[in-house]
């Protein structure tokens, strides 16, 4: 254990890091974001899903300022329901990251076993997998998502919706998104493919599936958690999207993008805080796991050419 | 004096402090001469020839010394100051003319640009200078040829165009870095001629940097050697040659693989980097040498019969038909128990592809190949069928995409054991790696790490010891130094040859360098085209040649003699 934090100390990958005050920042962002959120019962002030601690007499508590009925003082405001907008904002961001995870997780699973079937059977079989993609590819990627919504919350019974609701949301962003693994899981597993040491373990007696999951698979992992890392910050944003349209989590457990939804409304009426600090959050939490994407990328690529 | 350098020293900040890639190299070249400097890889040869024109790749930097050009102190130059000096004064011709030339622009354009930009004569009169320059470099009917797209002429034309470039600025000085080593044998041999030409002719200095010691013999008049970044020694060609004072000259000459003899071994391989102890290893009840002794001597080891193979291009939609290409044509050979049996021919001429489908990595159109007795193309019998191909086992070219970055070295040799279905435990597989490490002279820690902590030597001792952890009979050797430095493919040349007789293993030996082919190979298949032209025992090869072709290939070929 010692061993491998010392290697890892050492080797270049920390040295990038260490000397990359970007990824060190939005590392530090992101990390905290995502402990916040972890943590978010035991640090928020109240509770956004339980009704009865709700008091509508609170709706519309500008941020930092006492309200005049209740007493009560919110660090970010409060929205027309009377929901604190800092306790709302760290549970959303959990459903958003729950969400953003799991569906990168369904869309890389996915995409990365059809993409080196695609590239280690060849053929038709290739043809038809990346056909499938391209035509996935000609539609927005919201699009395929609120298709796959719409599908599959008409087959789930009504009273289940709302608790299948966020498992439905994991499914659509994930089936939307498996295309971008598929087809570089593809290319770079076609580009190893090439490589003498597929020769020589073809040679050695090696089964296609053992060569696939311990020549090639190990090999085109650096370019996956590259594209993990960008989707994952694509998949919080499609959340919030899928959820700003009303079509994403239910109204019980609002997430980032409900809560922008909410304070849309009241944009011009003068209560600027219900949509100011949520967009805040998802920028923050988009930004950084994107600019931490763009890092790794510089970093796991050297033909890229990017110090 | 053309060109002076004093005490050079150029460094590369890296995270690890200064890497000092020339120290205090000091130099002198006259009009007229042709100064060689050679070394392997990483010695600093290049970095030199690229201080000289300020094309230093980022972060290198000057620390110390001076540059004059012409009584003009080049290590004081500003890089816009350069733009005079490059093109101008100094011209480079570098080792790939595919990425010197624009591919978009016909030879006439870029000559023309050249010339207009040096002098200032007038369209017509460019056109006139640039056709008798490709005049001057061999290209014959300059005045159709001229109009015509780099794509159209082949790699030796397409290095005498870059060479017709580097003229149009009128030079004092050229530097050749590595000019012939992208070229086959038999073109290598005119340019080189043809550089030293226009060097007496034209009255320019001329450095080229190489790693080939038979270049280096055959065109320079004198030679520096670097070792490290330093310059170990300066001569005259033929002193240094004859009588080289350095150790390290001494040890890069005895590496080189003279051409005119054969050597049974290479002696003096001191600067290597295997193990200095080798550890002797009783095979008659090791592991590795179960299966030595079931050998039967007087039998073929492979038999290939009208081996044929088209590659037929996919005739798509929307491209037009290509012809297929007939890489190997009609191919029949014998190769005996524990005979090296070489295949040597030029870049295309299909002798990769010959190993390919004795491999199974590709199947023939046509043709046979026995293999120990067994018919390799009818795989009736699949499981005998399997273990018998794993007999089979190849050393590729590229040390550095044979091995898999992503597993250690013990993981990459444990695997075609355990594939041959090895049923001892953990502890005597570890012995057994271990082993097969001391075999191919590394260290037994080796196993604990990855490819990348090796240099390209070491990578294809690995190689090796992977291709023998298959327990093989048979083994592929393609190209198999054609990658590494002389020094290091001495090493491997020499362990090829203590495994062959340890293990009794029968070698095909495939290569395009012909003074390591007669150093190796016990008999010699000469390709051309798909075709074998001639075959005959290695002496007889070298000493009798009997068709036009090998003649052409062994009179062209670098002479170094010892």
């Amino acid at each position: 254990m010692k061993i491998i934090f010392k290697d890892f100390i050492g080797s270049n990958f920390f040295y990038s890091f260490s000397h990359s005050p970007v990824a060190i920042c939005s590392f530090l962002i992101a990390t905290s974001l995502i402990f916040c959120a972890i943590i978010a019962p035991v640090i928020a002030p109240y509770s956004p899903y339980d009704p009865a601690t709700l008091n509508l007499m609170n709706g519309f508590s500008a941020p930092l300022k006492t309200n005049e009925f209740t007493g009560d003082t919110f660090v970010f405001g409060a929205d027309d329901q009377g929901r604190d907008i800092f306790s709302t904002i760290l549970y959303g961001m959990r459903i958003s990251l729950f969400v953003g995870f799991s569906a990168v997780l369904f869309a890389m699973v996915l995409g990365v076993f059809l993409g080196l079937i695609a590239a280690m059977v060849g053929g038709i079989t290739d043809a038809i997998i990346m056909r499938i993609a391209d035509i996935q590819l000609s539609f927005p990627s919201i699009l395929i998502a609120m298709l796959i919504f719409g599908i599959a919350k008409g087959i789930t019974p009504p009273e289940m919706r709302n608790q299948m609701a966020i498992w439905v949301l994991i499914l659509s962003i994930g089936l939307s998104d498996w295309v971008q693994f598929a087809r570089v899981v593809r290319g770079s597993a076609m580009v190893e493919l090439q490589k003498e040491y597929v020769e020589a373990a073809k040679l050695i007696g090696v089964h296609p599936i053992g060569i696939s999951l311990r020549h090639i698979f190990p090999n085109v992992v650096p370019s996956v958690l590259v594209i993990a890392t960008i989707s994952l910050a694509l998949a919080i944003i499609s959340e919030a999207t899928l959820s700003f349209l009303g079509v994403g989590a239910p109204p019980t457990q609002p997430s980032l993008g409900t809560l922008i939804r909410i304070g849309q409304g009241f944009l011009f009426s003068g209560e600027w805080w219900i949509i100011f600090f949520p967009s805040l959050a998802l920028l923050l939490l988009a930004l950084s796991v994107n600019l931490l994407g763009d890092w790794l990328r510089n970093t796991l690529d050297p033909n890229l050419g990017i110090k | 004096m053309l060109l002076k350098i004093e005490n050079l020293t150029i460094e590369y900040p890296d995270r690890f402090g200064n890497f000092r890639a020339v120290d205090k190299a000091s130099l002198k070249l006259a009009r007229g001469e042709i100064l060689g400097i050679v070394g392997e890889s990483g010695a600093g040869k290049s970095t030199i020839g690229n201080s000289i024109i300020g094309l230093l790749q980022t972060p290198g930097k000057l620390v110390g010394g001076t540059i004059e050009l012409d009584g003009q102190r080049l290590d004081l130059l500003a890089q816009p100051g350069f733009n005079a000096i490059r093109g101008k004064k100094v011209g480079v011709i570098f080792q790939d003319p595919m990425t010197s030339l624009n591919p978009l622009e016909t030879i006439e354009a870029q000559l023309v640009e050249t010339i207009s930009l040096h002098s200032n004569l007038s369209k017509t009169d460019a056109k006139l200078q640039a056709i008798e320059l490709l005049n001057d470099v061999g290209i014959t009917s300059p005045m159709e040829r001229i109009k015509q797209y780099p794509h159209e002429f082949s790699g030796g034309m397409r290095q005498r165009v870059v060479i017709a470039l580097v003229l149009a600025g009128k030079p004092d000085l050229i530097i050749a870095d590595e000019p012939t080593t992208a070229l086959d044998v038999s073109i290598q041999a005119t340019i080189l001629k043809l550089i030293r030409a226009l060097c007496r002719k034209k009255n320019v200095g001329v450095i080229l940097v190489t790693h080939d010691m038979g270049v280096i013999s055959e065109t320079t008049d004198r030679v520096a050697v670097m070792y490290m970044g330093k310059i170990v020694e300066v001569n005259e060609t033929k002193k240094l040659l004859s009588k080289p004072k350095h150790p390290y000259t001494k040890a890069l000459i005895s590496a080189v693989p003279p051409s005119n003899r054969r050597v049974h071994r290479f002696s003096r391989v001191e600067f290597n980097q295997g193990r200095q102890n080798p550890v002797a290893i009783d095979l008659g009840s090791h592991w590795i040498g179960e299966t030595i002794h079931k050998l039967d001597t007087t039998t073929t080891m492979l038999n290939v019969r009208n081996l044929t193979k088209i590659f037929k291009p996919r005739n798509s939609l929307f491209s037009p038909k290509i012809e297929s290409n007939v890489a190997v044509n009609n191919v029949s050979f014998k190769i005996a128990i524990g005979e090296t049996y070489g295949i040597v021919g030029e870049s295309g001429s299909g002798k990769s592809t010959i190993a390919r489908l004795i491999s199974g990595i590709y199947k023939p159109d046509e043709g046979s190949i026995q293999f120990d007795g067994l018919d390799l193309l009818n795989g009736k019998k699949l499981k005998e069928h399997k273990k018998k191909k794993r007999e089979i086992q190849m050393i590729f070219q590229d040390p550095y995409s044979s091995l898999n970055g992503r597993m250690k070295v013990g993981q990459i040799i444990a695997e075609p054991i355990l594939i041959g279905g090895f049923r001892g435990n953990q502890a005597e597989l570890n012995l057994i790696i271990s082993d097969l490490l001391a075999m191919v002279e590394l260290d037994a820690d080796a196993a604990r790490k990855y490819p990348h902590a090796f240099s390209g030597g070491q990578r294809q001792r690995v190689s090796i010891a992977r291709a023998l952890a298959s327990r093989p009979k048979f083994l592929i050797c393609d190209e198999p130094t054609s990658a590494l430095d002389v020094s290091i493919q001495a090493q491997i040349l020499n362990l090829l040859k203590d495994l062959q007789q340890k293990l009794k293993l029968t070698y095909l030996f495939i290569s395009h360098d012909l003074p390591v082919m007669r150093q190796v190979c016990d008999r010699i298949a000469v390709m051309k085209k798909g075709q074998f032209v001639e075959e005959n025992a290695a002496e007889a090869i070298f000493n009798a040649p009997r068709h036009k072709y090998t003649q052409d290939l062994i009179n062209l070929m670098p002479k170094f003699e010892q």
